[in-house]
């Protein structure tokens, strides 16, 4: 299976196990989605199941805390991941805090899937990463998953779980891996590890990385799309990295990061977000109070640049071979 | 749970979720569709209050007749060669769209969107709009540009994101912004230039100007909160600024009723905040051009704001992205009731004996060569994906009004990373 055809059954399997399910959005009832991740479900669930909604996502995502709260479990699809600035509000002031200031008495227990990220020549409207606001914001999980297998795995722990949760989906890997070298050939799940994806129920527990690689020289955190791009830039470097596909940032899986930085003594952050109080950031600091004593060279940060994502250029601000490599080269100078 | 219900004798409610009359396969029947006889909508005063002629955002404004003749109190009685003149452009965009599309297809650039069917809704306004009125367009206002006399290439230059792009590659094709032409940059972010368009009449009221604003959005986009604060702004503070929804009948794949349309119309939207609202035959260029100079005239002596809903349909996908075939039925396009606004133009100034096939077909012939020659001149300057074409340190450039440190550091390490990479991608001299 590729990505969009896992998170299509996990939504399936779910439907049919919790009548409670509902997924919503622009254009995912009929249509099933424009990247067809919710086709064929309001065929077979019904369409007071999976229906479409109003644009507007402050109304998608309200509307959905007013169902977590009645007892739903509502999976709402933001078209692209740079929409979701209208519903801000309703996500942190009201889905976030339900339970706090209710003391438990309502809760929002929503999954709001929504593509995310470049490489896709998006402009600056379809391109972002804004995970790093969410992690900020207290009450909300958010999954990012790198393969197929975990895409289904995941999205189904997000759904059971009761916390409203942010999944991000790294569209540019949707049908396939990508390693960063955009000039060359796409490829296909079909031949991947990740893309053995079984029919029926099973789950990525939130909060456990993966270890994508394992290495003694260095180690990589990443997640999403830059997993792959690290796993072949490491390859063409031949470098023993270990590489940590974090699959959530919140929760986060600090001991497996820990453990493996203790072991390589250093370590590397890659992500195609923004730089300025990215999510490596935190991961920065965390490492440092962490790991001081053990870290035999400065942690490195490869990200995005502070600029939105320019169409034309989008290659020059991707976060490609070339810096990683650069990045590699300087952290295992000494 | 039911059982113990003290209303168990109640039928358990049910959901309502709208549905479009026809789907891929099914035959087209538009009857239904309510179209009031042209000519027969009572044309206010412009210094009327709104609640005089609620009635206007329930009817439609129709100048054009069966018979190609305008008809009515909303016949703006324009001269032949205005009515030419809006022909001409109508049919440029339509070439404009052909073209691009194709260059699309042929992968020169990445994205286009067209405006097919829907020419009458830009051009019209444009025409009865003064060529300094700020307009804050969505992504099918084209015709705006093309009617205010952009050059073809500059639009082109931006769709390939080409080194004569002057927007820098820096935002996805048809997003243009042109302020030579008051034409305020395009978002891909639905409807957030509603409020703008607001502000910027407000800041006009209040420094004393003459000009006015005017913004567009779809009838999918009426949904968005955004839109709802703009109107209630705008009455608040009576704002000179002319809002346009752009009922195309479709949103992507959504049809009208997910924004609302099963229970009134758009151009009640303006009821309720108290707001002039008409509701206006898109297809219609005299009509569109009568409702805008209307709208027109009202802001600008102070009577504040008006809501257009143009009635129109998108014969044509959303977007080079979109198959419309995946969703409606491919019969709907050419049984829309309203016709082709592009062909009821021609008719009437033929019916008017101020034009005639030859000509017309004369025009098409001489537009497309124009189009084709602009496009070969914009290609000189490079199609997107054919290396990068703009100097490599403008991408960071108008983050802010002075570059921080930060960024700058980050600009030095991408040079360094070129230097490592051999490409040969040009720098700023
Ligand atoms: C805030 C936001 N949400 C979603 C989208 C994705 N999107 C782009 S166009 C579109 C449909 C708009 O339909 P409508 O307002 O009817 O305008 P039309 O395209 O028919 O002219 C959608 C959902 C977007 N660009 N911005």
């Amino acid at each position: 299976m590729n990505m969009i055809q896992a998170i299509n059954s996990a939504l399936d399997v779910m439907m049919a196990r919790d009548p409670d399910v509902i997924v919503m959005g622009e254009d995912v009832g009929y249509f099933g989605g424009v990247f067809r991740a919710t086709a064929g479900l309001q065929a077979k669930h019904g369409k007071t199941r999976v229906f479409d909604t109003p644009i507007t996502e402050c109304g998608i995502v309200g509307v959905a805390v007013g169902m977590g709260a009645y007892g739903l479990r509502p999976v709402p699809e933001i078209q692209f991941a740079d929409y979701i600035y209208p519903a801000l509000d309703q996500l942190v002031s009201e889905a976030a805090r339900l339970r706090y200031r209710s003391a438990g008495e309502f809760i929002a227990p929503m999954t709001i899937r929504s593509p995310y990220g470049g490489g896709i020549f998006g402009g600056q409207t379809h391109s972002q990463s804004p995970e790093g606001i969410f992690t900020h914001v207290s009450g909300v999980k958010t999954v990012i998953p790198a393969t197929p297998y975990d895409a289904k795995g995941l999205l189904i722990a997000a759904i059971e779980d009761n916390d409203p949760t942010i999944f991000f989906e790294p569209k540019r890997i949707y049908n396939g891996p990508f390693n960063g070298h955009w000039d060359r050939p796409a490829e296909n799940w079909s031949k991947h590890p990740g893309g053995e994806v079984p029919e029926g129920y099973y789950k990525v527990p939130l909060g456990k990385a993966n270890i994508a690689r394992s290495g003694e020289a260095l180690t990589i955190i990443c997640y999403g799309t830059m997993v792959h791009v690290c796993q072949k830039v490491v390859e063409e470097a031949g470098v023993d990295a270990e590489i940590i596909d974090l699959r959530t940032l919140v929760p986060l899986d600090i001991d497996t990061i820990e453990e493996s930085v203790k072991k390589t003594g250093r370590c590397m952050i890659v992500h195609e977000a923004t730089r300025t109080s990215g999510f490596g950031a935190e991961l920065s600091a965390l490492v440092q109070e962490r790991c001081f004593y053990h870290l035999e060279a400065p942690i490195e940060r490869v990200t995005g640049f502070d600029t939105p994502y320019p169409h034309s250029l989008e290659w020059a601000y991707f976060p490609g071979p070339v810096r990683i490599g650069q990045a590699l080269k300087k952290i295992m100078k000494d | 749970m039911a059982s113990e219900s003290p209303r168990a004798n109640l039928k358990p409610l049910s959901l309502h979720v709208p549905e479009p009359k026809f789907r891929p396969g099914d035959a087209v029947d538009f009857t239904a569709v309510d179209i009031p006889a042209a000519g027969a909508a009572r044309r206010p005063d412009t210094a009327d209050e709104a609640k005089e002629f609620i009635d206007l955002a329930y009817s439609m404004v129709r100048v054009l007749d069966e018979n190609n003749r305008a008809v009515g109190p909303w016949d703006p009685k324009l001269t032949p060669d205005t009515l030419r003149k809006m022909l001409r452009n109508m049919a440029l965009v339509r070439a404009f769209d052909e073209r691009m599309f194709r260059a699309q297809r042929q992968g020169k650039t990445s994205f286009y969107m067209k405006s097919l069917g829907e020419e009458a809704v830009s051009i019209g306004a444009a025409a009865a709009l003064a060529a300094d009125d700020m307009v804050f367009p969505s992504y099918r206002q084209q015709g705006v540009l093309i009617s205010r006399g952009c050059p073809l290439e500059d639009m082109m230059n931006q769709i390939y994101s080409n080194s004569g792009d002057k927007l820098q590659g820096k935002q996805l094709p048809i997003m243009y912004s042109e302020r030579r032409y008051s034409f305020f940059s395009i978002s891909g972010n639905l409807t957030t230039q509603y409020p703008q368009a607001v502000g910027w009449a407000m800041a006009s009221a209040s420094k004393g100007d003459t000009r006015i604003a005017a913004t567009w959005c779809g009838e999918g986009s009426t949904a968005e909160g955004d839109f709802h604060s703009a109107l209630t702004f705008a009455t608040v503070y009576r704002a000179p600024v002319i809002f346009n929804v752009v009922n195309n009948q479709w949103a992507i794949s959504s049809f009208s009723g997910f924004a609302g349309a099963e229970a009134t119309t758009f151009a009640a939207r303006a009821v309720g905040y108290g707001i002039a609202g008409l509701r206006v035959d898109g297809n219609d260029a005299l009509a569109v051009y009568a409702a805008t100079e209307w709208a027109a005239e009202r802001a600008r002596t102070n009577q504040g704001p008006t809501l257009i809903e143009h009635f129109t349909y998108r014969a044509e996908g959303h977007s080079t992205s979109d198959d419309p075939s995946q969703y409606r039925s491919a019969g709907e396009p050419t049984a829309w009731p309203l016709g082709d606004p592009v062909m009821r133009l021609k008719n009437h100034l033929i019916a008017l004996g101020e034009w005639d096939e030859e000509r017309h077909a004369a025009q098409d012939l001489e537009l497309a060569e124009m189009v084709k020659a602009a496009q070969k001149e914009a290609e000189k300057n490079g199609i997107l994906g054919h290396g990068l074409h703009q100097p490599l340190d403008t991408l960071f450039d108008g983050v802010f009004e002075e570059m921080p440190w930060h960024l700058r550091e980050q600009q030095a390490q991408m040079m360094a990373e070129e230097e490592a990479s051999g490409r040969p991608w040009a720098r700023k001299k």
